[in-house]
């Protein structure tokens, strides 16, 4: 099998350097929208990487997230930016003037940033099993056969707490610019239309097949609830707004149902098991399953809220 | 190699030829249209072709299930994102090349 093996190599060497490339390009475009395309790839790429080192949960979720997402994030964000440009000539575009010394304080934290990294991969060991064996001694009393799936919802379940809380703190910053943007009905064609109302079923479908598989296999909370935010994103590009009962608390209820999930669970558990998050091992199967599934509704609204945004007064002047 | 691993190889290859050319499409042919042109034969026929491959090695129906999905999918969202593509470019007055 050594024409396998070199052509594994010749891959590998192909996605590295197009990986450090594309990020080079994507950060050295002057051309913003070419910079998010070239993010976008940059992303796609990053998640072959994943295959490649056999990480498949990391990989759908760089996918999903890391590209599929963040490129819509930054893509509404680049057309907010144009509209503003475009409709008040009286702002001025913003100035970025860096003072020069910045630029080398910048050069000079990135050089120690690196220099502290390659000193730790240079001193890891060439060959360690890390805490994987220690993962598989207690897989029977996480509550669930796949070992990413057991360290994110029960080993270290406090991380993915705070992970649903650092979601929330960031739709809050964002709400606490403004009101909802002023919406514009806009004929969007009937290709988009019978598309978002083919695909969104399929979508909740999806994200319903991967949080239920997150158990066993490559899969859970995190991937299910970008394919639910994704779904959201697709109806609000095709037009469709939430009515305004359903903004007030069925959306906040969306919104925090996660998060208040880990912390009441979290209480609980210290009440009945002295420790955070250390389910009993009976139930812990249940319990996991429920807590995901609280966080994929939040997850999955919470992005799709992210990409609506806020207007910024200025907007709303206009 | 059993007989179905050979129709699997003639499938990928296959497959590769159309995305091969596909690419070559997108960076050579001359405006936006063309390009799209290129760019749905090696989505929808190349991606057909893998998934066919894959198919015939396919250790139960289910994953059969699973992959022709993934090919309907990508159908669905590639006709409809190049038709958006391409009306988004008529709307701003992109000439076709001629």
């Amino acid at each position: 099998m050594e024409v396998i093996t070199w052509l594994e190599w010749a891959f590998d060497a192909v996605l590295s350097v197009g990986l450090l490339w594309l990020a080079w390009r994507a950060l050295a475009s002057p051309d913003l929208f070419k910079a998010i395309v070239l993010f976008v790839s940059f992303g796609l790429l990053m998640a072959l990487a994943w295959v490649r080192l056999d990480a498949p949960d990391i990989a759908l979720a760089e996918a999903a997230i890391g590209a599929g997402l963040t490129g819509a994030l930054l893509l509404a964000a680049l057309a907010r930016l144009r509209a503003i440009a475009f409709k008040d000539t009286s702002v001025p575009p913003p100035q970025f003037s860096k003072p020069q010394f910045l630029h080398w304080l910048l050069i000079f934290f990135l050089l120690w940033l690196g220099a502290g990294l390659g000193y730790a991969i240079w001193v890891l060991p060439p060959y360690s099993t890390g805490l994987s064996v220690a993962v598989a001694a207690h897989l029977d009393a996480s509550g669930v056969s796949n070992p990413v799936t057991a360290v994110l919802l029960n080993f270290r379940a406090y991380d993915t707490m705070l992970e649903m809380i650092v979601l929330l703190m960031a739709l809050l910053g964002i709400w606490s610019l403004g009101g909802f943007p002023p919406h514009t009905d806009m004929p969007t064609g009937s290709v988009l239309d019978t598309f978002s109302r083919l695909l969104v079923p399929v979508f909740i479908l999806v994200a319903a097949y991967l949080l239920w598989i997150g158990a066993d296999a490559p899969g859970g909370a995190f991937q299910a609830g970008s394919v639910l935010g994704a779904a959201g994103v697709l109806l609000l590009l095709s037009g469709w707004r939430p009515r305004v009962s359903l903004t007030q608390w069925p959306l906040k209820l969306a919104l925090a149902a996660g998060s208040s999930a880990f912390v009441i669970m979290g209480l609980l558990t210290i009440l009945y098991e002295g420790q955070l998050l250390a389910y009993p091992a009976a139930q812990a199967g249940m319990l996991i399953l429920f807590l995901e599934s609280l966080a994929t509704i939040s997850i999955g609204a919470t992005l799709a809220a992210l990409f609506l945004g806020r207007s910024s007064d200025h907007e709303e002047n206009q | 190699m059993i007989p179905s691993d050979y129709v699997a190889v003639v499938l990928l290859i296959l497959g590769g030829i159309f995305f091969f050319s596909g690419t070559v499409g997108l960076l050579r042919f001359p405006d936006v249209y063309t390009r799209l042109h290129a760019l749905t034969k090696a989505d929808n026929v190349g991606l057909g072709l893998i998934v066919l491959g894959l198919v015939v090695q396919a250790e139960s129906w289910f994953v059969v299930g699973k992959l022709l999905l993934i090919w309907l999918l990508v159908l669905f969202a590639g006709a409809s994102a190049s038709h958006l593509i391409a009306k988004r470019a008529l709307h701003r007055g992109i000439r076709m090349w001629k």
